[in-house]
């Protein structure tokens, strides 16, 4: 049985649609950018510099020439990563403006280890040269988005966070704007009373840069049929970030225990362990939802890996301070939608899914693709076209491919694939491809959905640690740590079919680190039980039989240091 | 040292937090302690100050104190406090007496320190007891100039009935014409349902391990038994087992009785923030390993189902003895 | 009507007090102090009941409490007035009511609200020492407020049930959290906070003199920092049939019955 067997009673149409506002009580800005991440404020940034020099254009694009929205409470509150940044696209960004050490780094990377773990032991091993940091810096991804936002607000953007995006809207074939997200609606969708319904929000050009498992994204690529041959996978992060006793002095990497090397299980991922400062440190393990067990939990083995030796002894007199998951897309190259434009659109991030999975590196080109589509929609507008008229924007999909985002991923492709062969085998595949420089294999490997993963059982679960409180952690008190303090009567917005096989509910069970779902008892069917208000929106469901969609904006996670 | 304790009354009955206060100033070392009862017709409540250790009563008594209104109130004190050079104010915690508190600091540009579970002498000074950030943090306070001002926790001293009497002296009723403007259109009465969960001193709660809504019975006459609240998880209010009114925890309300007693709860965190100031905890559930049996004072290993009825039984049983 | 509203700004998340300075670590994201959030709701609900006035936000902090400020603008609020000086920073109820009071008389308002309380300091009876230095009525824990005729009535809570009072205005009335439900600031109304008129004030600029604002116009002090008394002994048993006779004595112990 597969979770593909039971799919989401969604369908990516109920969200596009035409304007539906009177045209007086729209919200006309100039550029709309959907996300307030990396590449959506890098979007911003640029587009506030190429405005300077072009104050007949900035006027002609109204009182709120830039427009940012986030779902988040504010800039940074749904950001999550490692974070290990490659500078370049950051030094372009701010040439001549800011240095790197203005910047909110952790410092540069001195040193690195990689370790092959064992139950009892580590095994250092050499770093894979897709993996080398030299010249890199380590960040806190909400941090540096923080951070991005009051510079994206300085070159003239407004930033409106708790602000969901929930419809694409287009009409004449072109897209206009998006549609917010109602607030104020009870448990059964009723309006409460102080209910705000969502508003029309239209702009000449639509930026969708919503990271991982991006909402309207999706629904553009289904509507505008973007999507390349090859299905999107992603991989489960779930971290936590510490006070400790002592300085950490270099990233760390851990692959094998307490995954499972064997083809057979399809446990992809490994861990990293960075220092933030010297007194801070932050760990995370990732795995693909490509994974078989139905009682595999992303969020259990990093507990178990807490109890590794070697992260004893890291943690040892800490204390964790925040915690949280959060999707990555790993389909790199061959996942690649066939075009990132559309008549008034530009999709950038990991929202595309420029993702380099070897390298553990998303956020360099996240940014670059956003200065990349503010040049694109800069130019379109400036020449006096429409950016609705098909083929304005295609100069960002050009420009993409010259950039260094193309070429890296391109070496890269078939990196993960091989993984779907077991670590050993993988790792052998992957050095090869490494050293050919891509070349090798040399017909393009193949992506399954995650979906579409055969499930079986094993006792997994025994091997979890009881949470003791301290070094080990149960998923309530995690989504506590998250920040999270969604309210409880909020309509669900996840989507997901109630009543399955015990096996897919007991799968997703595990799978959600923040305790979503439940599942009654039985041999047949069960009902599937959620609590909506508990979701980080990590956006692992989608990839496993459900649908998440944005909730309430200002819900979710109040993510600061991760 | 001269202290004054604010007692305040309502109906026949002088307020026994107020009374627990003037136990406490009692025990500070100060030889000069009085009280002040301000109202209408409450003479006859002096006698009572006196049994619980008030050496002196300054009563104020006039038709323009008899409802419960702060104003008046700071201006009989103000007055009091200077004609009689009092140093420090003592207050038990209630909506009335908060407010008569700060307007009395602001009226005598006095400082106040409030939530005080604790009152000490230290090094020769004056310092205040009082949790902070949500309790996760105790902080030590202190007062700067006189006279002061202290605001205790409801609750948190007894009262101690010494059996003494109690000299009785009138105190002036000189009002400001702004402390009288506001008037008292409605008084409220008794709530007759029990106290509300905000100012229960006793709240009964129920979880997930009640099995399901109509088990909600045996916390409810438990809570009656006790003369407290109804209060509930965020998992039963979810299920649509109670309303949210009584939802305890981080997305519900925050309390802290002096007695809080989870009867089937697993105490995980969003709960915990919610009520792990409360005095007493005493958690009753199946599961050993439930989370909440790390931080309550006594913890149940076993059924709601028999443990609760039985201790509903016991409780009304002593109450009517 | 003028309606005056006295907002704050705290912390966002989990607080904590700075060891050094032993006050709140306030270097943290701000945002609008939640019960206060009810009192801006209330003042819209009013001024939309008389058909005219104007809603004016008062707060005292740092520059960065602006961003407090635009959020109950983005609301429907007209005006806000922040009044920031170093020399307001660690005060006490004392100070900050005189301080406060100062920026009220300015403002002559017929009406000044408060919310309940303050998120992070749990309690702080601001209204009435306000009140007491502006010579005006006070009506807190107001459940419901209604004006007519040149006075406000109030449903006030208190532990015994509602009162109902009336108050001549001018008056100053603090609401509970049961008063209302907040409104969402519409997208159009956060866009447009940006260019209501917001004024920042120093203490020079109200006429308070430095010994009466911040830590030197403050009459109380905190000492020290201190880990919360330990729980005590924590006892668990199992029920063998007598459990609620030990929860009974236990309870009798503690002198809870």
């Amino acid at each position: 049985m597969k979770p593909s067997d039971f799919p989401p009673p969604f369908d990516a149409r109920d969200y596009v649609a035409a304007p539906s506002d009177p045209e007086d009580e729209r919200i006309e800005v100039g550029v709309l950018i959907v996300g307030a991440g990396p590449a959506g404020l890098a979007c911003a940034i640029r587009l506030g510099q190429l405005l300077e020099d072009a104050p007949e254009l900035r006027e002609r694009l109204g009182e709120v020439p830039v427009a940012v929205i986030d779902k988040g409470k504010q800039p940074g509150s749904h950001l999550l990563s490692g974070a290990v940044v490659n500078p370049r696209a950051l030094r372009r960004l701010f040439k001549g403006r800011k240095r790197i050490d203005e910047m909110p780094f952790y410092g540069p990377v001195h040193r690195e280890s990689v370790y092959f773990l064992t139950q009892g032991s580590a095994f250092p091993i050499p770093t894979p040269p897709t993996m080398k940091n030299e010249g890199n810096f380590v960040a806190s991804l909400s941090q540096l988005g923080r951070w991005l936002a009051e510079q994206a607000e300085e070159a003239g953007a407004m930033i409106l966070p708790e602000t969901a995006a929930e419809k694409l809207l287009v009409a004449d074939g072109r897209v206009r704007g998006i549609r917010t997200g109602d607030k104020g609606r009870g448990r059964d969708g009723q309006p409460l009373g102080n209910f705000e319904p969502g508003a029309d929000v239209v702009g000449r050009v639509t930026v969708l840069a919503e990271g991982t498992q991006g909402h309207l994204t999706g629904a553009a690529l289904e509507r505008f049929g973007l999507g390349g041959d090859s299905p999107q996978v992603w991989a489960l992060g779930v971290k936590e970030v510490w006070k400790v006793a002592r300085p950490l002095d270099r990233v760390i990497h851990t692959m094998g225990w307490p995954l499972r090397p064997e083809a057979k299980y399809r446990e992809f991922g490994g861990s990293f362990i960075y220092p933030m400062g010297d007194d801070m440190v932050t760990l995370g393990m990732v795995v693909g939802l490509d994974y078989r067990d139905v009682e595999l939990s992303v969020h259990d083995v990093l507990q178990e890996l807490k109890t590794h030796k070697l992260v004893r002894r890291l943690l040892e007199g800490g204390e964790r301070v925040q915690w949280g998951a959060k999707t990555i897309p790993e389909g790199g190259f061959l996942a690649l939608p066939k075009r990132l434009h559309a008549p008034g659109l530009l999709i950038c991030g990991d929202g595309a899914g420029l993702v380099n999975v070897p390298a553990l590196k998303g956020i360099h080109y996240a940014i670059e693709s956003g200065s990349l589509a503010a040049e694109a929609a800069f130019a379109s507008l400036q020449r006096g076209q429409t950016p609705g008229t098909p083929g304005a924007l295609s100069g960002y999909d050009e420009a993409l491919k010259e950039s260094f985002i193309w070429k890296d991923l391109y070496e890269v492709r078939n990196m993960r694939p091989a993984f779907g062969r077991g670590f050993f085998v993988g790792g052998a595949l992957a050095g090869l491809a490494t050293a050919t420089k891509g070349r090798f294999p040399p017909r393009d490997l193949h992506l399954e959905r995650d979906a579409d993963a055969e499930l079986f059982r094993t006792d997994r679960a025994r091997s979890y640690p009881a949470p003791d409180g301290k070094l080990t952690f149960d998923k309530l008190s995690s989504v506590f740590a998250s920040g999270n303090r969604t309210r409880d009567d909020q309509p669900n917005h996840i989507v997901v079919q109630r009543e399955v096989p015990k096996e897919l509910a007991d799968l997703w069970v595990r799978m959600c680190p923040a305790q979503v779902y439940e599942a009654g008892d039985g041999d047949g069917n069960v009902t599937v039980e959620i609590t909506p208000s508990n979701c980080v929106q990590c956006g692992a469901i989608t990839a496993k039989g459900g649908r998440l969609t944005p909730p309430e904006g200002g819900s979710g996670p109040e993510y600061t240091l991760t | 040292m001269s202290t004054l304790v604010f007692l305040e009354h309502h109906g026949n009955e002088l307020s026994k937090a107020g009374l627990g206060v003037l136990a406490k100033a009692a025990t500070l070392g100060d030889s000069n302690v009085s009280t002040s009862i301000i109202g209408s017709g409450v003479r006859s409540l002096a006698a009572e100050a006196g049994k619980f250790g008030a050496a002196k009563v300054y009563v104020a008594e006039d038709a323009q104190l008899e409802a419960p209104l702060s104003q008046p109130r700071v201006d009989v004190l103000a007055q009091l406090v200077r004609e009689k050079d009092i140093d420090t104010i003592l207050f038990a915690n209630s909506v009335l007496a908060a407010d008569v508190a700060a307007g009395l600091a602001a009226r005598l540009d006095a400082g106040v320190n409030w939530d005080l579970t604790d009152l000490v002498e230290q090094d020769g000074k004056l310092v205040g007891k009082r949790p902070a950030l949500q309790d996760s943090v105790y902080v030590d306070v202190g007062w700067t100039t006189e006279p002061r001002i202290a605001l205790f926790r409801s609750g948190s001293f007894d009262p101690s009935a010494t059996g003494g009497s109690a000299e009785v002296e009138d105190a002036p009723v000189q009002l400001e014409d702004f402390s009288t403007a506001a008037r008292m259109v409605d008084q409220a009465h008794e709530e007759s349902e029990g106290p509300s969960i905000e100012d229960a001193q006793v709240i009964v709660a129920g979880g997930r391990g009640l099995g399901g809504p109509e088990n909600f019975t045996l916390v409810e006459e438990l809570a009656k038994a006790l003369g407290g609240a109804v209060g509930a998880t965020r998992a039963v209010v979810d299920a649509g087992w109670y309303p949210y009114s009584t939802q305890v925890g981080q997305t519900g309300k925050t309390v802290a009785p002096k007695l809080y007693i989870a009867c089937g709860i697993s105490g995980a965190i969003q709960h915990k923030v919610g009520m792990q100031s409360s005095g007493v905890i005493i958690a009753i559930n199946k599961d050993p390993n439930a989370p909440i049996f790390e931080f309550s004072d006594l913890g149940v290993v076993g059924d709601v189902h028999s443990v609760v009825p039985k201790l509903t039984e016991l409780v009304k049983q002593r109450k009517s003895s | 009507m003028k309606i005056a509203v006295c907002v704050k700004q705290v912390p966002e998340g989990n607080s904590r007090i700075d060891p050094g300075t032993k006050r709140l670590d306030r270097s943290g994201e701000g945002a609008l102090n939640q019960f206060d959030a009810n009192a801006v709701e209330e003042a819209l609900k009013l001024k939309a009941a008389t058909g005219e006035g104007e809603v004016v936000l008062v707060s005292m902090g740092p520059a960065k409490a602006q961003d407090a400020l635009r959020k109950a603008l983005a609301m429907g609020a007209d005006r806000a007035v922040l009044v920031s000086d170093e020399g307001a920073a660690g005060a006490d109820l004392v100070a900050t009511s005189y301080t406060l009071a100062k920026a009220l008389e300015r403002e002559s308002a017929d009406l000044i609200l408060f919310g309940q309380q303050a998120g992070d300091s749990d309690g702080a009876v601001l209204w009435a020492a306000v009140a007491d230095r502006l010579r005006l009525p006070v009506v807190s824990q107001a459940a419901e407020v209604t004006h007519a005729d040149g006075k406000v009535t109030v449903k006030r809570q208190t532990e015994f049930g509602y009162d109902v009072i009336e108050a001549p205005l001018p008056a100053v009335v603090a609401v509970s959290d049961a008063i209302n439900e907040p409104r969402y600031p519409s997208l159009k109304g956060i866009m447009g906070a940006k260019s209501k008129p917001q004024e920042t004030l120093s203490l020079a600029d109200l006429g308070v003199e430095a010994d009466r604002a911040g830590e030197q116009g403050s009459r109380t002090e905190v000492y020290a920092l201190n880990e919360p008394p330990a729980r005590g002994d924590s006892r668990k048993i199992e029920d063998d049939g007598n459990a609620a006779q030990a929860v009974l004595d236990f309870l009798a112990e503690k002198r809870l019955l």
